[in-house]
């Protein structure tokens, strides 16, 4: 139930002593030295071959792997979360056929590993060269080659977005789940009509615990699409993978990936960082 | 304008209520007293159909209640207001935001008008100030009276009470039972379940004592809490003054 103690009491008890920290000090300097030589070591050692670096950093080919990785990031984390929060539902729902077809899903897609659920749609074309729309086990109206709809960025976005809907679905399913019970009663009994009282009831109370999980996840998908790199699809692993190849700096290029996912990451987080105020929005 | 007939609820091998009849007129305030367990709230709860019967009828204002669809009990709702022991406000949304809620989506009162109602709800209540606060900053005693208000921004034809102050210090008692005879001194047609027999005394038209899941006896104030006729409304009565 809702938390109903109207105000916390402060009571002053007698001060405790501050606690002694003797080794504070000695760490700090400790840390601070490793710290000083690390970046010693960045500046003054040559391998580091930061001009290169610099030149790659924001090298067309690289600025084009970056925009393939964000986009990939985006369709896996749209489509995965819609799916995610229709398996979520779906689980939640009485109806014991709705709620199987969920868990099935969700054991099944966390179960196969991603890099092994990318090659497999990848070569869905092999499986399946034609694919019809039409009534089902009747006449179709149309057919296209697979290859033509399932492209290798359409098969890794799905491929992604397929895996991430079963990790969304659980976090989706948490969140629906710590949200007092009391609250769907309040709007059942005001009379609110059931869709509403999901989005504007339950929902976003149910985001306060979905965001925090849900930007691990994203953040984890950001760095999950280097996995796809195995389908030859020029995001940001794969093409500093070619351009080290052809010029054998292999340090600096994985420095330019390193540099640029610690960008978007950042980026990220500072997101998160507003939408969870948002959704905490009348508590303390 | 309230009519329950031979109710009886279990739930799994739990038999709750056992048969329960009660007639609440209009404008009449009907105190349901009774140890705990014995399915106050499951009755209140089957009044507007959050619990459905599994036999007998219940009808407000000379509908049967839950018969019709989701569309119509949801209708139905609008017309009953309900206000809980823990209060069950909105934490996301302001005070202003809980209760003009279901005004605009459930009855879809236009904007303007549902505005004017807040604020003279707030007024009534004694939150004016309080208007944009979200309900976390609230004391306990303001949150039921924020509750209070929300469920009379349906224009109810009546208000269920389920123990409304049971969860508050009992300093911030006496705010929330004020706005309720006030409600009850204005015609509100009101069913209170509550271990306060003060209230009772002063504001009940009808007291009813419930025990394991029958109505044990009924009648006024006077009687029931005064004078009770039977050995277990004697027990309970002075086991709670
Ligand atoms: N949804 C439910 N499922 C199972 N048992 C319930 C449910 N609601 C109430 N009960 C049980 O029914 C009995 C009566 O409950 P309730 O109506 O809440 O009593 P009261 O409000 O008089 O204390 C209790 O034993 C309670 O545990
Ligand atoms: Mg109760």
């Amino acid at each position: 139930m809702t938390t109903t103690a109207p105000a916390v009491r402060h009571t002053t008890g007698p001060k405790a002593a501050p606690a002694r920290h003797p080794l504070r000090w000695p760490a700090a300097a400790g840390v601070v030295l490793l710290l000083a030589m690390a970046a010693n070591s960045l500046v003054t050692n040559p391998a580091w071959e930061w001009e290169v670096v610099g030149q790659y950093l924001f090298a067309p080919s690289v600025l084009r792997a970056v925009l393939l990785t964000l986009e990939l990031t985006a369709l896996g984390t749209v489509f995965g979360f819609a799916l995610g929060g229709v398996l979520a539902v779906m689980r939640l729902s009485p109806n014991p056929l709705l709620s199987s077809v969920a868990w099935g899903y969700v054991w099944v897609f966390r179960a196969v590993p991603l890099i092994l659920q990318l090659l497999f749609w990848y070569n869905l074309a092999l499986l399946y060269p034609r694919l019809s729309f039409g009534i089902p086990f009747g006449p179709a109206f149309f057919s296209v080659g697979t290859m033509d709809l399932i492209g290798p960025v359409t098969a890794a976005a799905l491929g992604l977005a397929l895996h991430q809907a079963a990790y969304a679905a659980e976090i989706v399913r948490g969140g629906l789940l710590a949200v007092d019970p009391g609250q769907r009663e309040a709007a059942a009994a005001l009379g609110i009509p059931r869709v509403r009282r999901f989005f504007r009831i339950i929902l976003p109370q149910a985001m306060r615990s979905i965001v925090p999980n849900a930007g691990n996840e994203i953040i984890g998908l950001v760095k999950g699409t280097s996995v796809v790199y195995i389908m030859a699809l020029p995001e940001l692993f794969y093409q500093v993978q070619v351009i080290y190849m052809r010029n054998g700096r292999v340090v600096a290029l994985l420095l330019v990936a390193a540099i640029w996912y610690l960008a978007l990451t950042t980026v990220m987080s500072v997101v998160q960082h507003y939408v969870e105020r948002h959704y905490g929005r009348g508590r303390s | 304008m309230i009519e329950i007939d031979g109710v009886h609820k279990s739930f799994g091998a739990l038999h709750v209520l056992r048969g329960v009849s009660l007639k609440v007129a209009t404008g009449e305030v009907a105190v349901v007293l009774g140890p705990s367990g014995s399915g106050k709230s499951t009755l209140l709860r089957t009044i507007n159909h959050l619990e459905r019967p599994d036999a007998g009828t219940v009808h407000v204002d000379g509908r049967l209640i839950g018969h019709r669809g989701e569309r119509e009990i949801l209708r139905q709702r609008t017309e009953i207001g309900f206000v809980f022991q823990n209060f069950n406000l909105f934490p996301h949304l302001t005070v202003r935001e809980n209760i003009a809620e279901a005004p605009l989506s459930a009855q879809r009162r236009p904007k303007a008008e549902v505005a004017l109602a807040v604020d003279r709800l707030l007024l009534r209540v004694g939150l004016s100030d309080k208007a944009d606060a979200y309900p976390g900053t609230l004391s306990g005693g303001q949150r039921q009276r924020v509750a209070i208000a929300r469920a009379l921004a349906l224009d109810p034809k009546v208000v269920l009470f389920d123990e409304p102050t049971s969860a508050l210090d009992p300093e911030l008692v006496g705010e929330v039972l004020d706005v309720m005879r006030d409600l009850a001194r204005s015609g509100t047609t009101m069913v209170v379940v509550t271990h306060e027999i003060g209230f009772a005394r002063e504001a009940a038209d009808t007291v009813v004592f419930l025990d394991e899941g029958l109505v044990v006896e009924h009648g006024p104030p006077g009687q029931v809490i005064d004078h009770p006729q039977h050995e277990r409304t004697r027990a309970f009565i002075s086991r709670v003054l």
